[in-house]
């Protein structure tokens, strides 16, 4: 009974270590954040990052670059996965092997290749104009993200039987893209979610692609207002923080509950 | 079989995966309406057979005829042909309704007649109520009773069951089992039916095909493939039999030689020739204790092994290489026979069947 009790004070006592190290920088900032007005605690630092429009701007404009990563992200991840795991088990290491180079190669080295291949002198100049540009920054969000998406995805698929159910499907009468968006999908879709509200939170922040492809985002926002303010950059760090953490509890409520999850057909 | 009456044409069909050769020439002619169960062990070949009707694998050679229709290179989703999973492969995301309902959404039937499809599926398997109900909040039963509603609903030409029942436990297998033949029945679908299981095939087949090693062994009615099996497969495959191996002596005859005894068979010889190799089965309940008068057979052994199972006493009797099991009633007033202990068998001519020699790869 003792030693129970001495076990479980010991793991408290590393959940309170862990929470003081994740919280107290936090707490910290979001404390700092409140004293722009001398001698009292205010949400003015709040109120000047809310009312600048390159706020807005910029966060409106990772947003919408987010919805369309995830898009585009799902359309390539899902039947690439799903094909993966029903023909092709074989290639499944190279595939995971490629998804995972994102995660190796520093995201510097890819964007100096982007624009080494899509110059204005190139075959194909995609940087030659604002929305060519968009087009390949929300590529290579697509690319620096694929390791989550296609890891969640891949997961997802592990946890049904997908050849009985495209059978049963397929003889039901059903054809490619019905089975694909009748029944895989939905069967996949806690694993989609987890995938897409990791993408949103890895755009929402995301700098250096940005940056160097010099593009209005959020990211280079955030470092814009870090080296020239000194309270709005703690204000829009919490900001940045409610932004994933509503993300992250958006997983976990659409992870309760999904019928179509809580029973596979294996 | 007349052109005429087959329904589903299974023509010299084979399948290889690179050097194995799972289905070798498989023959077969189904009538409409016939229930015809694929009968062998685990790696026999059945399974392909059917996926090969369903679509779902290429033959490698052969042809697939349904309703005098070429279906052979088919895809699945074009075949009209309903599938039933031993996984049951109900969609997790859809209700009970949506699941029965699903192929008729596919083919973009009008609304009123899915939902009254789904109805009629539904109260065909005794389940009317538990249309909104998912997968998951169902027994295994239930949802196997689902699948096959799913797979009948949209009036499929042929109905294809893989091990529909393995999945279940014993008594609900058994009251599945006639629920699934009572439904074949009433509606009359042409269904195969994939089984490893002899009791199932010999209850619910008209006709059971016999599957070794990729071959068909045995086309015949569950009474043919039991009491005339053709060969030492299906003999040792379909019930409990016993092997004797020999040498004909006398084949107009019908005399064998079995471990110097002979035995007489009463017909199944004519074709061999004195001195061939031969292999004879007798069921396990054709054979008696003690010597009997007539024309019967008699062979004396020893007793290897009894073994007590309550109402029944088994028990192996040891000739030299042969030996053969016999089952008798348990009677209290009669101590059974002890291990070491001499004694004679008998069985009527009649009931020696002799097997074929198994067909050359």
């Amino acid at each position: 009974m003792a030693a129970l009790t001495r076990g479980r004070l010991g793991s408290w006592l590393i959940i309170l270590l862990g929470a003081v190290y994740f919280f107290v920088p936090l707490i910290g900032t979001f404390e700092f954040s409140l004293r722009y007005i001398r001698g009292r605690y205010s949400l003015e630092a709040y109120r000047i990052v809310l009312a600048d429009p390159r706020f807005s701007a910029t966060l409106t404009y990772s947003t919408v670059l987010a919805v369309a990563t995830i898009a585009v992200g799902v359309v390539l991840v899902v039947p690439t996965a799903y094909w993966i795991q029903l023909r092709l088990p074989r290639l499944r290491p190279v595939v995971e092997f490629i998804t995972l180079l994102p995660l190796v190669i520093p995201a510097i080295v890819i964007v100096f290749g982007y624009l080494r291949l899509y110059n204005s002198n190139s075959v194909l100049p995609l940087t030659g104009t604002e929305r060519t540009t968009d087009l390949l920054l929300m590529f290579s969000y697509v690319t620096l993200a694929l390791p989550y998406m296609y890891r969640a995805v891949a997961t997802g698929l592990r946890t049904i039987d997908v050849h009985t159910l495209t059978e049963a499907a397929q003889s039901l009468g059903a054809g490619w893209p019905i089975i694909l968006l009748r029944v895989i999908l939905p069967n996949v879709r806690v694993a989609v979610l987890s995938g897409a509200f990791l993408t949103f939170a890895i755009v929402i922040g995301e700098f250096t692609m940005a940056s160097l492809l010099d593009r209005p985002a959020f990211g280079p926002y955030l470092q814009l207002m870090g080296a020239n303010r000194a309270y709005e950059p703690s204000a829009l760090a919490v900001i940045s923080f409610a932004i994933t953490w509503a993300c992250m509890g958006l997983i976990q409520a659409f992870t309760r509950g999904a019928p179509g999850q809580v029973a596979g057909a294996r | 079989m007349e052109a005429g009456t087959r329904f589903l044409e299974i023509d010299d069909l084979q399948k290889r995966f690179a050097q194995t050769t799972a289905v070798e020439h498989v023959q077969l002619d189904v009538t409409r309406g016939e229930f015809v169960s694929l009968l062998g062990p685990s790696g026999c070949g059945k399974t392909t057979t059917l996926r090969m009707i369903a679509g779902f694998e290429l033959p490698s050679s052969g042809a697939i005829r349904l309703d005098g229709v070429d279906i052979t290179r088919r895809p699945p989703n074009k075949r009209n042909v309903g599938m039933v999973f031993q996984s049951y492969a109900l969609f997790p995301n859809m209700t009970v309704a949506q699941n029965v309902g699903f192929g008729l959404r596919v083919a973009k039937r009008p609304d009123a007649e899915i939902k009254q499809r789904v109805e009629e599926m539904l109260a065909l398997i005794k389940l009317p109520t538990l249309g909104n109900r998912y997968p998951y909040q169902m027994s295994g039963g239930q949802q196997q009773r689902v699948a096959l509603a799913r797979a009948l609903a949209i009036r499929p030409q042929v109905l294809l069951l893989d091990e529909p029942l393995s999945a279940l436990d014993a008594k609900i297998r058994v009251a599945l089992r006639n629920e699934i033949r009572s439904i074949q029945r009433t509606l009359g679908i042409t269904t195969i039916y994939v089984t490893h299981d002899q009791e199932e095939a010999l209850s619910l087949s008209d006709r059971i095909v016999v599957m070794n090693e990729g071959r068909v062994e045995q086309i015949g009615t569950p009474f043919e493939i039991y009491n005339f099996p053709r060969t030492p497969f299906v003999a040792s495959f379909v019930g409990t039999l016993n092997i004797l191996r020999g040498r004909v002596v006398d084949s107009a005859g019908g005399r064998i030689m079995v471990d110097d005894q002979e035995i007489v068979a009463a017909h199944g010889l004519e074709q061999a020739r004195a001195g061939d190799p031969c292999s004879v089965a007798l069921r396990p309940e054709v054979v008696s204790l003690g010597e009997t008068g007539g024309n019967g057979n008699r062979m004396r052994g020893t007793v290897e092994d009894v073994n007590f199972l309550g109402s029944i006493v088994r028990i192996r009797v040891r000739f030299k290489n042969n030996a053969i099991s016999l089952d008798t009633f348990n009677n209290p007033r009669l101590s059974p026979p002890r291990q070491g202990q001499s004694l004679t068998v008998n069985f009527p001519r009649e009931a020696v069947l002799v097997l074929e020699p198994p067909s050359a790869g």
